[in-house]
């Protein structure tokens, strides 16, 4: 009999709370499929079961804040004979396991609402001494807390309102610690190295335009199915930028599974992974990546989308920034940015002509790649977005 | 349909797509990309939501405009003429 375990949400993520169980005790479960939802920073996640059997107890009730790695349920494989006293020490809590690594968000720019209005000068935390005291046994940063006091003045009652549980917090303000403490542990912990050149996307517009030309809205496809696609074959070609970092150094993934980043309108964003993409055409990239958006804003991805990203591709869309490098996404090795499309002067045979240029740029990690991968990779990617036909 | 009907139904679709959007605050200028912040993909599903609802097949040529209240309105009366 087997223990099913609170599996890891992405690295960003240590605990959620259990708020709907979607199997009893005597369904027939098998790989993949949806047992449990639990709240998290970053939205509802759906639990996905990872053995095949049939479900005997219940071991977490609803409403419960289960640490990953906190036993959900005994599950009996075919075959296996029910045991007679073993379920009650099974339920014993499992030692809650931390995430591999830490993580980070990787697109560094989601709007983050101003928070503190009439700060005094820049870099100047006002706080009270009760609140300073407070906030060092607790080992606080006064830089992170949001003052109520006078003048936008840190006070005593913020600095404990920030140990009160995590339900108390709004969603965006936990989304933002997520991110915040992931971004930061990623950047503490990743030789990051970045890379960028400039390429003509002209010819994968004009073949998107003739392509959308004629189809109904629901068929047609946008630039970033294309980016993704190329991510993916260009993985494939260069396989050090493609995989997790772990204690026992990198190891490449035989899947690749492109997480996109999103950003949520709300605030802050997520990077569910598509798992097993490298089979997938434009076409099925591009439904794959509509799904994923729609669950993503409407808060309903599953565990195995949080933890299965093997890279990550962050595209700032139709206007915006020209370039950007972003931050990864623990345990991953590379994550590939995209900057807006711009109208610029281009050479073309010898001829200055106005083309659509992209700024792609790859952040990568120097204990698995050097800066020869991550150029190989680029220009992998530029020769594919040149024959978009090809894709 | 009627102009007012028309306008509804845009603004419809839109808080649909970004339900953090109050209708009441919508500018009958205010750019959805650059004003109200949809993306591409936001965009392409709104115009595949305006197909279903209104049977008006928006060409990618002509994003342009429905780019705002306004502007969507006078499109969409005169391509349901």
């Amino acid at each position: 009999m087997g223990i099913f375990a609170m599996p890891s949400l992405g690295a960003d993520m240590e605990a959620g709370r259990l708020i709907e169980w979607l199997v009893s005790p005597g369904d027939a479960v098998t790989r993949g499929d949806i047992v449990a939802v639990v709240e998290t920073q970053k939205g509802a996640i759906e639990i996905e079961c990872f053995e095949e059997g049939t479900v005997r107890e219940l071991l977490a009730d609803i409403g419960t804040d289960l640490a990953v790695g906190a036993p959900l349920a005994t599950i009996q494989a075919e075959g296996e004979p029910i045991p007679e006293a073993a379920v009650a020490e099974q339920a014993t809590p499992v030692e809650a396991e931390q995430p591999v690594v830490t993580a980070p968000a990787p697109q560094p720019v989601a709007p983050i609402p101003p928070q503190r209005p009439q700060a005094p000068a820049p870099g100047v935390v006002q706080s009270s001494p009760a609140a300073r005291i407070k906030a060092r046994e607790l080992g606080f940063d006064l830089a992170m807390l949001t003052g109520s006091g006078p003048g936008g003045a840190i006070v005593l009652e913020d600095v404990e309102a920030e140990k009160t549980p995590q339900s108390k917090r709004s969603p965006q303000d936990e989304m933002r610690r997520a991110i915040a403490a992931a971004m930061t542990r990623s950047k503490q912990t990743i030789p990051h190295f970045y890379l960028s050149q400039t390429i003509d996307v002209t010819p994968a517009m004009e073949w998107l335009t003739s392509f959308n030309e004629g189809k109904p809205p629901s068929e047609r496809v946008l630039l970033g199915a294309l980016f993704l696609r190329a991510t993916v074959l260009a993985s494939a070609k260069v396989k050090t930028v493609n995989g997790h970092f772990t204690e026992e150094g990198f190891k490449p993934s035989d899947k690749i599974n492109p997480g996109l980043a999103v950003a949520l309108r709300s605030g802050g964003l997520v990077a569910p992974a598509i798992v097993d993409a490298e089979q997938m055409g434009i076409v099925e990239l591009m439904a794959a990546m509509r799904d994923l958006v729609t669950r993503a804003r409407a808060g309903r991805l599953r565990s195995s989308e949080m933890t299965e990203g093997t890279i990550t591709l962050s595209s700032l869309g139709d206007s915006g920034a020209e370039s950007m490098a972003g931050v990864i996404f623990p345990p991953q090795v590379a994550l590939v940015g995209i900057g807006a499309p711009g109208l610029r002067p281009w050479v073309v045979d010898g001829n200055v002509e106005p083309r659509h240029l992209v700024t792609l740029t790859i952040s990568a990690d120097h204990r698995a790649n050097d800066g020869r991968q991550a150029s190989r990779f680029l220009s992998v990617f530029d020769s594919l977005l040149s024959t978009p036909e090809a894709l | 349909m009627t102009p007012d009907e028309i306008r509804t139904a845009f603004l419809q679709e839109l808080t649909n797509v970004a339900p953090d959007i109050e209708p009441d605050t919508v500018g009958p200028d205010d750019h959805i990309q650059d004003d109200l912040g949809l993306d591409s993909m936001d965009v392409l599903t709104l115009v595949t939501a305006l197909h279903d609802r209104l049977g008006v097949d928006i060409p990618e040529a002509d994003y342009p405009r429905i780019a705002s209240v306004a502007l969507a309105q006078a499109y969409l009366a005169e391509r349901m003429a």
